[in-house]
């Protein structure tokens, strides 16, 4: 027998609403130019959701990052450049908001940080090596020496 | 004789190389104060992108019939409040008495935005609350909340007197916070000529 039709369709939309999550960008937000669609994709993974903090605003599902997707598109939209979106995200949540930060004075630590431990370390173990005394050459074996060390190489290995 | 007599007793390493054992030990401890102080700090507590700039740019209509709605030139003149609120947001409620102990006190002037919420609602929260706002207006999209920089509600901001907001509070009001950030900055802004 087969199912009836109003059941199937049940359990379509119910997979479809079960994955819907998944796509925090939602069908109404979206804009029928490809291009400018493509450019807001790109800015809201660049732009910080400010709520979870951890997520761009393009995965995020927090109330405000639909308004601030909503808002990148209107500015697309009305002739803003990528550069002046990110401008206008700046003006009201800092530097935080993008993903990415900036490379200004208060973020060279952050940048050139890693760079400059590993120069650091390099130059303390140039100088270590270069200063350090040579280890002396190990005197000759004395004529005891050598016999015990041929008598050593000679004997039987430990059964142990 | 043994065969490691060559090799100095009690100096494994050359002399020159002594100072440089303490580097891990001196990192490490470097390391443990910075995390120890980092993890002392809430990482959602985050500076303003715009202290000291002036308060954003709008104009909102009002939500009570006996109240003045909000708008950027309201906000010169002397130190005020502005404080984002939602009915739907339970932080919201907790905040109300220490509001409302506020406007009491008459220490300063509390301004109410109702953040993306239904007026009748917003209505019916401040009825069962009470109003500690002089004026209370309506953001139904958002907007000027985005323009003042606001992560959610509640949110509270000192603007001072010639409308530059001064210091952002994310989260409710608790005393201890109002006694804390609060009142001392106000008290700061007010005895400014």
């Amino acid at each position: 027998m087969k199912p009836p039709r109003f059941l199937l369709g049940a359990l379509f939309a119910l997979v479809v609403q079960s994955n819907a999550p998944a796509w925090a960008v939602n069908p109404d937000e979206r804009l029928s130019d490809p291009g400018l669609e493509g450019r807001a994709r790109a800015l809201s993974k660049e732009l910080r959701c400010m709520v979870c903090q951890n997520e761009s605003i393009d995965d995020s599902n927090a109330d405000l990052a639909h308004d601030l997707r909503v808002i990148v598109r209107q500015r697309l939209t009305a002739g803003d450049s990528d550069q002046q979106v990110l401008a206008y995200m700046r003006a009201r949540y800092g530097d935080f908001v993008l993903l990415k930060p900036p490379v200004d004075k208060a973020t060279w630590v952050l940048w050139f940080g890693p760079f400059a431990v590993l120069l650091l370390g390099g130059a303390v173990i140039g100088i270590a090596t270069r200063f350090r005394r040579p280890v002396p050459p190990a005197p000759p074996l004395s004529e005891d020496e050598a016999r015990q060390l041929q008598t050593l190489l000679k004997s039987e290995p430990d059964p142990s | 004789m043994s065969l490691h007599d060559h090799v100095p007793p009690g100096r494994p390493f050359p002399r020159g190389a002594r100072p440089f054992y303490l580097i891990p030990i001196i990192g490490f401890v470097a390391l443990f104060v910075v995390f120890s102080l980092g993890l002392r700090k809430d990482p959602a507590i985050l500076p303003s992108a715009l202290i000291d700039k002036p308060a954003p740019s709008f104009d909102l209509p009002p939500l009570l019939a006996d109240r003045p709605g909000l708008a950027q030139r309201d906000l010169k003149g002397k130190p005020v409040l502005v404080n984002f609120f939602a009915s739907w947001c339970a932080p919201c409620r907790e905040e109300a008495p220490v509001l409302a102990g506020l406007a009491a006190s008459g220490a300063v002037a509390i301004y109410g935005i109702d953040y993306k919420d239904n007026p009748v609602a917003g209505r019916k929260f401040l009825e069962i609350l009470g109003n500690p706002y002089q004026r209370v207006a309506v953001d139904a999209a958002g907007r000027t909340a985005i323009d003042f920089g606001l992560y959610g509600v509640p949110e509270t901001y000192i603007v001072d007197a010639k409308g530059a907001i001064r210091y952002r509070l994310p989260g409710a009001l608790t005393p201890e916070n109002l006694q804390s950030e609060i009142l001392p900055r106000l008290a700061a802004l007010q005895r400014q000529p």
